[in-house]
């Protein structure tokens, strides 16, 4: 069986996979990290959006021998240690952007990696289009959408805590 | 999926020789190939992952032309200076394929073999009149999209680069499907050295030229030349999406906006 | 002492408590947990949407790598299994009750749509599971499919149950048939509108998955599964199916990802798992991948109609006379047959004085998946018609579809209002809802912006729909005189701990809602306990009582008020607690927010001091009082609740492709009193992009052979963060006059009130083209048909 070694937010793992073991499988069943959900099969919703060497990733649609030696982050990567969140999961939080919560960690994962690749800041449309991958069941996207712009001000430095949603 | 040999070949000589077994196929970032395979559409024997093939990987401007290598991912396409001044239709196109993760880990090279008739580089690809490098050949693109997921590779054969004629304009415009986001019609227009030139996606079962419109743009670059031009609807793709009537009366709508963005 | 922070109680918008652990990948969901020796399941499913089965052969299967067992449907018949129950009976128009063939578990004589459990492969992974699963042959004969309605009703159709006549479950009717006659025969104008309501696909984004356990030991079995309703799945199971005691049974709905009815359902797998882990004595998992929730989750709606609607020469309304079809499926789910009847019909006076209605409904089988409730469940496909038929009769009354609506309106000072249709209204203000949401619309505004865009070359329309729902489902009584096979009652549970902080075991599933925050405001406005100090623990017959779960948008006005009971339970406990640890007449005590006092005077203790009491009760009454504050209520609703409001939508079509964007959308919705805000907001905005995908983006197609064409996310538009428009939302309170909380339900509104006014607004769009009837989904391709064939008209 095929060997895989890769670092898993922060952790190296070394692993037997078969061929076909997808990335997410190794990092649910054998690693256990099961923030990253699987919510279809065509590779559309998203739910298993992971960063390999910074870059979303739909973690169903890899290969987990083609993450060989890469650097992988999960949803259970993103908050310090001493438990304090990333922007993106505080304004998540602050403007009710998630309901259910499964289809959460894949948009956390992908929201993060479309404000750090437009660093000049994002329109709304630019977010909702960025969202093509992600599909949410609950929240309509308004709020996610939201939360997006409020983190993106934080994660760029223009403000240095995620602004208050209206009441 | 079915279970299958995972083999990561350095060398394309080595890719081809792992090619060699008629069940064996190659895998680059994987977004068509692994969705089939995990519906069992496929039981490939061995995979050969070419992402480890360093030869395959860059974009350069050699001559009058930009030279994509088979394993640029979409977003370094959209994203490359060099394609954006030379030929922004095609990092346009490339900023619009799938989704951002699609972008993140789709390749040219992975799109152009496959040749899914929905898919968008092979439109830019005929429409620019570009030349397919192989493991073994040089290909023109007139020559190498031969029907549905069909095209002039050999089983082992490698795409390994494409070199896209830098036209004097170009553009794009596409209709998505709204459930699949693929393309339900697409038009690719370019006014080359060689002539105009205009592909269609999505619409038919295979990319293909639209030689009215072709007629049309070379007597005169204009939205007006292409909005009286009608595509048959004949032997045009049909399904719960769309008529094959719609797809062709989009196939005219975007040549439209395809000249417009061209300018 | 620890006084309550007041932003925390009813009305703030509290943060959610569940978001720390969903947003850290700490979500416990049913494919989350794994234990010691599970196997895996993978279901063989029918490929034919009817077929008889003339064998199955396992052997092949039962060698391959990693196989545990091979069942099939003749093992189960052999253990002498029951099918899956059905909630809810129906009587025809002659009194006799509704046809309820038997729905086996997995088939073992005949298959009757794709996707048909067949058999379960169980091996030591999900893909040797597959594998053998693929290596089981049936042997099917197949059969002519009735895949649509029209074809199962047609003579000589395929009969898909033995002994149910022309595929017919039920022909049921409500209302005065000869009184509507009469009203129509005097009518001065009588408009009359076809109507489909789409078929759809729920897709909650977490696909169904169940993990069965057998501990032999004690004998117990335990199922993790994705359930609204974990009481109702262990009643349904152990009873009906695998007859296994409830003490003996322990049903877990753990995290759940999303549900919107699809999860109320006592399904296949359910059984399958346990049963199998039974008999295996090993844990067995299954999780469905999309493409078989795509063919075995119930869908929902799938409706046929004619509306005839009759008016006075002012616009009144003086009758309303509607014949509809209704898709079953294959079998009857759960809850389908009420969804058709009692929670739509009743619906049909909507918001006005419609003094008499007659709806007759034919329930239909077809080989198709099973259809049930999903959002709104009967009331979206009520609302639709009546909100499409007022704006048909606008048009042909030539009075203003707004005014039109006035006219009709039941009015504030007519409540309670008795409808034609069984149901008595307790409150609303149909009038302030519409005038706020004009407003915060812009309607007048409105032709302005359509001379814009059409100088930008787009068609631009507006729409409304004032709807009415009855949710907070609802008096046991009342729904068992008309055939539910439960009551619909909820259980609350309080438990004060001996230091003050609280657990609340509720009866209601939090799938999304937000439960562990909105139910913790009402203890902490009630008890005075911080939020951070309340615990809320659903989803498990371990832990919780009872309960009838979430659905129905029931979880605050019934389940809620279970809890405000329990708390009174609390309250009047503890004042005897407190009398006595004062020194005062019970009578004395007040109790308002953590703290009893003598009345009149500072003596005062707090929550705490009670507990602790409670407790310890060293200086305690105790021959009158049992120690310990714990309270459990049951409530029964007396009523259902009634939101209403209006919606409005503005749309802009692209006339060269046919797209429709949504440019703006409105709500103004009375859901009663709102605890939070902010949650109350999230759901309607999200009731509101289900409603904007069926009536822009979705839609079940079923080719003729009964083959599902939209079978995955490739093909089943699912609404996108782009599809989609900002979404205004905004209340305005009237309260139900009959809970103690005053709370209506915000869960469905969204997707009842917008469909027509989306609908209405495309066909405002299209006014110059002679739009009348048009069949949601409004897809561009339909669109350009339209436009198309507009132009063509005109040509010609």
């Amino acid at each position: 069986m095929p060997q895989v070694t890769l670092t898993v937010n922060g952790q190296t793992h070394t692993a037997e996979v078969e061929g076909r073991t997808l990335l997410v499988e190794l990092l649910r069943e054998k690693l256990r990290l099961t923030g990253t959900h699987v919510g279809c099969d065509t590779s559309q919703c998203g739910a298993c959006v992971v960063h390999i060497n910074g870059e979303s990733v739909k973690s169903c649609t890899t290969l987990a021998v083609m993450a060989d030696g890469a650097q992988v982050t999960t949803i259970e990567g993103l908050a310090k240690p001493d438990g304090t969140l990333h922007p993106m999961q505080e304004a998540f939080r602050e403007y009710h952007a998630l309901q259910c919560g499964f289809c959460t960690p894949g948009m956390v994962m992908s929201a993060i990696d479309l404000v750090q690749k437009n660093p000049g800041g994002l329109t709304e449309q630019q977010i909702r289009e960025g969202l093509e991958g992600n599909l949410c069941r609950c929240t309509g996207y308004h709020n996610i959408v939201k939360a997006i712009a409020a983190a993106a001000e934080v994660m760029h430095g223009r403000r240095s805590e995620i602004a208050r949603a209206a009441e | 999926m079915y279970d299958f040999a995972y083999h990561k070949p350095a060398t394309v000589a080595d890719a081809v020789k792992l090619l060699a077994d008629p069940d064996a196929k190659a895998i680059s970032g994987g977004h068509t190939l692994l969705p089939a395979l995990k519906h069992r559409l496929n039981k490939p024997s061995a995979l050969v992952d070419l992402s480890g093939i360093a030869e395959l990987k860059g974009i350069r401007k050699v001559g009058n032309a930009i030279v994509i290598g088979a394993l640029t991912r979409h977003v370094e396409v959209a994203t490359s200076a060099e394609v954006k001044a030379a030929i922004p239709a095609l990092a346009y196109m490339a900023d619009h394929i799938g989704d951002v993760q699609v972008r993140n880990r789709g390749t040219m090279g992975g799109s152009v073999s496959n040749n899914d008739p929905a898919a968008d580089y092979p439109a830019a690809v005929l429409g620019l009149g570009a030349t397919i490098h192989t493991s073994s050949r040089k290909i023109a693109a007139d020559d190498f999209f031969l029907g549905m997921f069909t095209t002039a590779l050999e089983p082992s054969e490698i795409l390994t680069a494409i070199e896209f004629p830098i036209p004097e304009k170009a553009g794009y415009a596409k209709m998505k499907n709204p459930a699949s986001r693929y393309v339900m019609a697409g038009v690719f227009v370019a006014k080359t050295a060689g002539g105009v030139r205009v592909a269609v996606n999505g619409a038919g079962p295979c990319v293909f030229r639209q030689a009215d419109m072709e007629a049309a743009l070379a007597a005169n670059w204009s939205v007006d030349a292409v909005a009286g031009v009608k595509q048959a609807a004949d032997d045009l793709n049909s399904d719960i999406h769309g008529s094959a009537e719609y797809r062709a009366h989009l196939v005219t709508v975007m040549a439209k906006r395809a000249v417009a963005a061209a300018g | 002492m620890n006084v309550v922070a007041p932003f925390e109680g009813i009305g703030a918008s509290v943060r959610r408590k569940e978001d720390f652990r969903f947003l850290q990948g700490r979500g416990a969901y049913t494919d989350d947990f794994n234990r010691q020796g599970q196997l895996h399941a993978w279901i063989v499913r029918s490929p034919h949407a009817h077929a008889r089965i003339r064998g199955v052969d396992t052997a092949a299967a039962a060698k391959m790598p990693g196989v545990v067992a091979v069942f099939t449907g003749a093992d189960m018949a052999k253990d002498a299994l029951g099918g899956l129950p059905c909630g809810w009976q129906i009587h025809n128009k002659d009194g006799s009750p509704m046809a309820e063939p038997p729905h086996p578990v997995m088939a073992a004589e005949k298959v009757r749509h794709v996707g048909d459990p067949v058999a379960v492969a169980i091996a030591a992974t999900r893909e040797q599971a597959r594998d053998a699963a693929e290596a089981v042959i049936v042997d099917y004969e197949v059969l002519p499919a009735a895949a649509t309605m029209e074809a199962a009703l047609k003579p000589g159709a395929p009969v898909i149950h033995d002994g149910v006549a022309n595929n017919l479950c039920y022909d049921w009717h409500i209302g005065d048939k000869a009184v509507l006659d009469q009203a129509f025969a005097g009518a001065a104008k009588v408009v009359s509108l076809d109507l489909v309501n789409n078929r759809l696909i729920p897709n909650a984004m977490e696909p169904r998955a169940a993990l069965g356990e057998f501990d032999r030991t004690t004998g117990e079995y335990t199922l993790h599964t994705t359930s609204q309703n974990p009481h109702v799945i262990r009643l349904l199971m152990g009873a009906n199916v695998l007859h296994i005691p409830e003490s003996k049974l322990r049903v877990v709905a753990p995290d759940v990802g999303g549900g919107f009815g699809s999860k109320i359902y006592h399904y296949a797998e359910e059984a399958i798992v346990t049963w199998s882990a039974g008999k295996l004595a090993r844990p067995v998992k299954w999780t469905a991948d999309r493409t078989e929730s795509f063919m075995s989750d119930a869908h929902g709606r799938d409706h046929v109609s004619k509306a005839e609607l009759a008016l006075d020469a002012n616009g009144k309304i003086l009758g309303l006379r509607v014949h509809t079809y209704a898709n079953m499926g294959a079998y009857l789910s759960t809850f389908a047959p009420c969804v058709p009847t009692y929670l739509y019909a009743t619906l049909l006076a909507g918001t006005y004085t419609t003094p008499v209605i007659y709806c007759e409904v034919k329930a239909v089988f077809t080989n198709t998946v099973p259809v049930d409730a999903y959002r709104g469940a009967g009331r979206p496909e009520a609302t639709f018609l009546l909100e499409r038929l007022m704006d048909v009769a606008a048009k042909e009354t030539g009075i203003d579809r707004i005014e039109l609506r006035r006219r009709n309106f039941i009015q504030p000072d007519q409540f309670p209002y008795q409808t034609p249709v069984a149901l008595q209204y307790d409150s609303g203000n149909y009038q302030a809802t519409l005038d706020q949401a004009l407003a915060a619309a812009d309607w007048a505004g409105f032709e302005a912006r359509r001379a814009e865009a059409a100088r930008q070359g787009k068609l631009r329309g507006i729409g409304c729909s004032t709807y009415l729902e009855a949710c907070g489902i609802a008096p046991s009584a009342v729904v068992g005189s008309l055939g539910a096979r439960a009551g619909l009652y909820e259980v609350g549970t309080i438990r004060v701990h001996p230091t003050g902080s609280v657990t609340v075991l509720t009866g209601a599933h939090s799938h999304g809602q937000g439960h562990e925050t909105t139910f913790a405001q009402l203890v902490a406005d009630k008890l005075g306990v911080p939020v951070s100090q309340v615990d809320i623990v659903h989803g498990d017959t371990a832990k919780v009582p009872f309960g009838m779960g979430t659905y129905g948008s029931r979880s605050l006005a019934v389940g809620g008020s279970a809890m405000m009971k329990a708390m009174d339970k609390i309250i009047a406990k503890g004042k005897r607690i407190a009398a006595h640890l004062m020194e005062a007449s019970v009578d004395d005590i007040e109790f308002d927010r953590g703290t009893f006092r003598v009345a009149g005077t500072d003596k005062t203790k707090a929550l705490v001091d009670i507990s602790v009491a409670a407790y310890v009760p060293h200086n305690y009454p105790i021959d009158e009082l049992e120690p310990g504050l714990e309270e459990t209520a049951f409530y029964d609703p007396k009523n259902f609740t009634y939101p209403g409001g209006c919606h409005i939508a503005e749309v802009e079509i692209d006339p060269d492709t046919g797209k429709v964007s949504m440019v703006n959308f409105t709500a103004v919705d009375d859901v009663g009193r709102v605890i939070n805000p902010m949650i109350v907001e999230g759901q309607v905005q999200g009731g509101i992009a289900q409603g904007i995908g069926q009536a822009l983006l979705e839609t079940c197609i079923y080719d003729a052979d009964g083959q599902l064409l939209s079978g995955s996310m490739m093909d089943y538009t699912m609404p996108r963060a782009d599809d989609l428009p900002p979404v205004g939302v905004a209340t305005h309170t009237t309260l139900c006059t009959h809970n103690p909380l005053g709370v209506k339900g915000c869960g469905e509104v969204g997707a009842i009130g917008s469909p027509p006014a989306v609908i209405n607004a495309v066909v405002d769009a299209l006014r110059d083209y002679g739009v009348r009837t048009l069949d949601m989904p409004a897809t561009p391709a339909k669109i350009w048909q339209i436009i198309n064939g507009g132009r063509r008209q005109a040509a010609e």
